[in-house]
């Protein structure tokens, strides 16, 4: 809470009207970096130690890919809750189809790809076809695939060739393979959400999908490549899991992942109401939590009170952007009182 | 002939499939086992289904009124803990500690409510924070596994009844109370504040200029998902014994249940006692499956596969009637908030 201190003075003060959400959230990510690391030096460590600042950026990397893929549905006021269970089965896909044989990592790659892209097509009729709501046509998925996960794999399957396990483990200097990887694909999503036409209508469609139908937008077609998207970035989650394990494994929903990545493109300034942020924020929404979770393993806090943390950070985070940015629980006001809407 | 039309009428609205999927599913459980509709089996069953159908009452007050309630599981386990922690077998401390627990909840949910409605946090926020905050706190409190135990008396609501009653057999206090509660929260629902949250759910600024209190109104109803989750707490500890994990899962069970009765996720749509039967469905499904002996690990498969094809045909039937303005009210609803 008071990790986010900078912020709250900037927003109190209200002096940088002007600033981005998306710069204040880096901001917010230096003064975590800076907190955090003056915490760590008074208990007599070093947070930017390269062990530490490998930990942290690994942690970045399995998030990220979630949380990149959960910005576009997020940006559509849609939801995927169906993440978690399609990176586990991804990941047994990968394990399964590669067999320890590196030849066949590019048919596995793209049969995961594939699969992960289908469900994410299934998410998306669900949603625009059948009009069901996406809290609940996700958390249908989720559910059809963790039956079928603990259904028909009891254990580990498969086998991921020495080669592919690389993309897990290899490291730059300090920064790994999956981080770099990471970023490239947010610096792609990045440019498609900012220069393509498809990118530019998620944005309307999130706004006013009315709005948006009415202006000519194929609503349905823009929501549906979003959960498509979505669903592919899981799969590429389900890769790196595959890598960092060795084999597949249908036990990796038990993580919760779905629930880390929407918190961490909330507290990255995407709206949840759709419309509004950017993949931008969602990676500095990742570093801020991976930051934490490093400050916290460093400094031995007990795993506990890492979650009671974690959720007050994610609360005060988010209220302090509700203060600063708008009044948007409802639908933004056209014709309102100056006064009495901030 | 009227009557008739009336009823089709009646069963094509999103709120009466509920009712005719429970009808299905409790036929299927019939032709599968003759038994179950003997008084013992089926009151054994309806005290299973009590906290649950307990739960739904409180979640549907939240999400008729636009909101989420993700903390209710945490929330159920953290009970359960309290109880055993704070009891630790004495019989004189059972009601002191209700009280304590009643408080707690009502605590948890003025929280919910306030963080909501005064910060304006997004409900699924708000209460994602919530389940990360209790789920840690008790297992913190607790050094990661609970100690304790419950008392003789405490367990009385979850797990005995009034004995030896004709035909029947028990008859669970659980289902009394489930009963007394469900009326309250039919009776709640017809009274004033009950249309104030229905039309906060609806339309938030008609309802805010009309001069409802709609703040309050939701607040009020985060306090009634906390104290839900108290009693489901208290009826499940008693019925299952102490455990942390009780509650995991429970809250995406919950909202299952209520929007399986045709309540609206986004708010302003949707009847208690409907969210009540799809909290009766769902449990009835778990009991078709343990008929049929399904394997344990398909039973998710089946639920998802319901719950999508469900819910599907209640978006389609409300499309229906009026395709023009209610194409957009159903995509424009479609959202969390």
């Amino acid at each position: 809470m008071t990790l986010l201190a900078p912020e709250r003075d900037r927003a109190g003060r209200r002096p940088a009207r002007r600033l981005s959400t998306t710069a204040l959230i880096y901001l917010a990510l230096v003064g975590v970096l800076a907190l955090g690391g003056a915490a760590v030096a008074l208990d007599g460590g070093n947070l930017f130690a390269t062990a530490n600042l490998v930990d942290m950026l690994t942690r970045t990397s399995l998030t990220g890919f979630l949380a990149i893929g959960m910005t576009f549905v997020i940006l559509c006021r849609s939801l995927d809750l169906s993440v978690g269970y399609v990176a586990a089965l991804s990941s047994l896909v990968a394990a399964t189809t590669m067999d320890g044989q590196p030849g066949n990592i590019p048919v596995a790659i793209g049969l995961v790809l594939l699969v992960s892209g289908l469900i994410g097509a299934a998410n998306g009729a669900f949603v625009t076809v059948l009009g069901v709501n996406p809290f609940i046509a996700t958390l249908g998925t989720g559910l059809i695939l963790k039956g079928y996960l603990d259904t028909q794999y009891k254990g580990p399957a498969g086998d991921v060739p020495a080669v592919f396990q690389q993309f897990g483990y290899t490291r730059i200097a300090f920064i790994p393979v999956s981080t770099v990887v990471m970023l490239v694909l947010a610096a792609a999503a990045v440019w498609f959400l900012r220069s393509t036409r498809t990118g530019h209508h998620m944005y309307a469609v999130g706004g006013d999908v009315d709005v948006a139908r009415m202006s000519g937008i194929r609503t349905k077609g823009v929501l549906l490549a979003a959960h498509v998207l979505c669903a592919m970035f899981a799969g590429v989650a389900g890769l790196l899991l595959a890598a960092r394990f060795g084999t597949g494994s249908a036990e990796a929903y038990t993580n919760l992942y779905e629930l880390d990545a929407i918190a961490a493109v909330v507290l990255g300034g995407t709206l949840l109401l759709g419309g509004r942020g950017g993949v931008a924020g969602t990676v500095a929404g990742v570093a801020i939590l991976a930051v934490l979770d490093t400050v916290f393993n460093v400094m031995q806090v007990d795993p506990f009170a890492k979650d009671v943390l974690r959720g007050a950070v994610i609360i005060t985070a988010v209220a302090l952007y509700a203060r600063r940015q708008l009044d948007r629980t409802a639908r933004r006001p056209r014709f309102t009182l100056e006064g009495r809407l901030r | 002939m009227t009557r008739f039309r009336d009823l089709i009428a009646k069963a094509a609205n999103p709120t009466g499939t509920v009712f005719i999927l429970l009808a299905l599913i409790l036929v299927g459980v019939f032709a599968m086992n003759p038994g179950f509709f003997e008084g013992p089996s089926l009151m054994a069953f309806l005290k299973q289904a009590a906290p649950l159908v307990i739960l739904a009452a409180g979640q549907y007050f939240v999400i008729v009124s636009g909101n989420f309630d993700l903390s209710v599981g945490a929330l159920v386990g953290a009970q359960v803990v309290i109880a055993a922690r704070l009891i630790d077998g004495e019989e004189s401390r059972t009601l002191p500690v209700i009280l304590a627990m009643i408080a707690f909840g009502v605590a948890v949910g003025l929280v919910n409510g306030l963080i909501t409605t005064v910060l304006k946090v997004q409900s699924f926020i708000t209460t994602l924070g919530m389940l990360l905050v209790l789920y840690g706190a008790i297992r913190l409190w607790t050094g990661g596994a609970p100690t304790g135990s419950l008392s003789e008396a405490f367990r009385q609501a979850g797990r005995f009844g009034i004995e030896d009653v004709p035909v029947l057999g028990q008859v669970p206090w659980a289902l009394l109370i489930m009963i007394g509660l469900g009326a309250g929260a039919i009776a709640l629902m017809r009274s004033r504040f009950g249309r104030v949250l229905m039309a906060s759910g609806d339309n938030e600024r008609a309802a805010a200029l009309s001069g409802a209190r709609v703040d309050a109104a939701r607040t009020a109803a985060f306090v009634l998902s906390g104290l839900s989750a108290t009693v489901a707490g208290i009826l499940i500890g008693g019925y299952a014994g102490v455990s942390a994990q009780v509650g995991d899962g429970l809250e995406f069970t919950v909202i299952t249940a209520v929007v399986l009765g045709g309540v609206v996720l986004g708010g302003g749509r949707g009847t208690v006692l409907a969210a009540m039967a799809g909290a009766l469905t769902i449990e009835a499904l778990f009991t078709l499956f343990n008929q049929m002996a399904l394997p344990a690990t398909l039973r998710p498969t089946v639920q998802g596969a319901i719950l999508i094809a469900a819910v599907a045909y209640a978006a389609r039937q409300r499309a229906r009637p009026a395709p023009a303005p209610a194409t957009p009210t159903a995509t424009a609803t479609a959202t969390p908030s």
